[in-house]
């Protein structure tokens, strides 16, 4: 097993009836694409949200890299650890706009590399209303926003799924992208076949807990 | 002075309108009709109560202490409404008692110390009747919209947290939104004044005699005081409010989609 990215011990999420994770202990590998699989209701989600404090478990520990995350401060362990979220949101104004709420500061030079890294060309959409972005191409921008915090881990909760075919290989080329610059990739899916195509590692849930977590052989070596 | 003898037939006509709006309802299906049944029956009994206890008020012998535990009972009323009108908005009781309790006390600061009216029993209630109830409708409106924007833009919320922006600069627009909403009411109705309509205490004060140049400055110096009190009352409100819908570690809290029974 690689070197851990998150290990997850004993993690209860409460909900509403049912734990949403229950005493959920498990380990994710600092690298490549770790895929979080399982029916609705299975718990990725809530795993994923764990990740970057958007949820606290009722008990148990999250480490990110050896270190307790609620001991970590909460809005620059979000800059490092990176999240798109299932439906694009982005917000009102240009693609611009939407990079320097990530990031106040940023050049046109380095918004344009954030676009670049997105697979988005900065001369058409630098300056283009992020309203009229198809579903595609407003997720590649949500891509390029996160990536403008300088993160080091991106978390990905179903980003495909509201995507047509050309749009979910486009994004699904970035993120195998990503993870081969060293960039590891934690991605939440239920689609079999783009686990297929894209896991390294899967962690499979079902009723808020882990039935299982292998690496997947790709035959490489 | 002119007379005021309204009488009990002339009170029960002044329900035309009432009964008209009651046939509409139920031609409309709009469910009202209960409601303006009892919102008539209850201002009836208030202000039956209210006019009995200001006639002891303004008496010249009784202490100004009964007029200030008026202005108390006004200001826990309009929390008090503000909680059951938005449940949803966490803290929001003593939060609309603060914003409310702080301009009332500044707005009447300002009405007095500016020699607008003395300080008498006759005066102290219902210039703090009228920032207050401006006030809490703002407030009312400000709670609402904060806990259904809140709820229905949660992702909007958390994508902004996912970038590393604190919960008060995530729900920046919202409240932005929330709060020209709140506001924008009293702005249009200081806006309309003298030509839409002529408010009040002019119209009280002309009646009663007074000039009517003196008696349009004193409704104006109300009427900005009113203006001031329902945007501090208003903004103390969301921002404060906002606070409250994230966690110290900068999570938002479940929301509940506003169920407001207006």
């Amino acid at each position: 097993m690689p070197d851990t990215l998150f290990a997850f011990q004993d993690v209860t999420v409460a909900g509403a009836g049912r734990p949403r994770l229950d005493a959920v202990s498990v380990a994710i590998p600092a690298s490549g694409i770790t895929a979080v699989a399982g029916p609705s209701g299975a718990g990725k989600s809530t795993l994923l949200r764990c990740c970057n404090r958007l949820e606290a478990p009722a008990s148990g520990v999250v480490r990110y890299r050896g270190e307790d995350i609620a001991a970590r401060e909460p809005l620059a362990h979000r800059r490092e650890v990176g999240m798109v979220f299932q439906a694009p949101v982005v917000f009102p104004g240009t693609v611009a706009d939407n990079l320097l709420v990530a990031d106040p500061g940023a050049s046109r030079e380095r918004m344009a590399a954030v676009l670049l890294r997105a697979a988005l060309d900065p001369q058409t959409y630098l300056d283009r209303d992020a309203a009229t972005l198809s579903g595609g191409e407003a997720q590649r921008a949500c891509l390029a926003r996160t990536l403008a915090t300088g993160p080091r881990v991106l978390l990905a909760d179903e980003p495909t799924s509201a995507l047509d075919e050309a749009a979910t290989a486009e994004l699904e080329q970035l993120m195998r992208k990503l993870a081969d610059e060293g960039f590891p990739v934690l991605l939440v899916t239920h689609d079999e076949g783009q686990l297929a195509r894209l896991a390294d590692h899967v962690v499979r849930l079902a009723g808020g807990h882990v039935v299982d977590s292998e690496e997947v052989w790709r035959g490489t070596d | 002075m002119g007379r005021t003898d309204i009488g009990v037939a002339g009170l029960a006509l002044s329900l035309t309108l009432v009964a008209i709006a009651i046939v509409i309802s139920r031609r409309e299906q709009l469910r009202l009709e209960r409601d303006m049944v009892v919102s008539v029956a209850r201002s009836l009994v208030q202000l039956l109560i209210v006019a009995a206890a200001l006639e002891l008020i303004v008496k010249d012998s009784t202490p100004l202490f009964w007029s200030w535990l008026w202005v108390a009972a006004i200001v826990v009323f309009a929390a008090v409404t503000t909680r059951r009108r938005a449940p949803q908005l966490p803290g929001v009781l003593a939060i609309a008692l603060f914003a409310n309790g702080i301009t009332a006390l500044a707005g009447l600061g300002l009405a007095f110390g500016l020699g607008i009216f003395p300080v008498e029993g006759r005066t102290v209630v219902p210039v703090a009747g009228m920032i207050t109830g401006n006030s809490m409708k703002s407030c009312v409106v400000v709670a609402q919209m904060l806990a259904s924007l809140v709820a229905e833009r949660r992702p909007d919320i958390e994508a902004r947290l996912a970038l590393g922006l604190r919960g008060v600069d995530a729900a920046r627009p919202i409240v932005r939104q929330a709060l020209r909403v709140a506001i924008s009411p009293q702005i249009e109705n200081t806006k309309a004044l003298g030509i839409v309509f002529l408010p009040g205490a002019m119209t009280g004060l002309i009646l009663a005699g007074v000039k009517p140049v003196d008696a349009v400055l004193v409704q104006l110096a109300l009427m900005w005081i009113i203006l001031g009190a329902v945007v501090v009352t208003t903004a103390a409100t969301a921002l404060i409010g906002t606070r409250r819908l994230f966690t110290t570690d900068e999570r938002l809290i479940p929301v509940a989609r506003s169920t407001a029974d207006e």
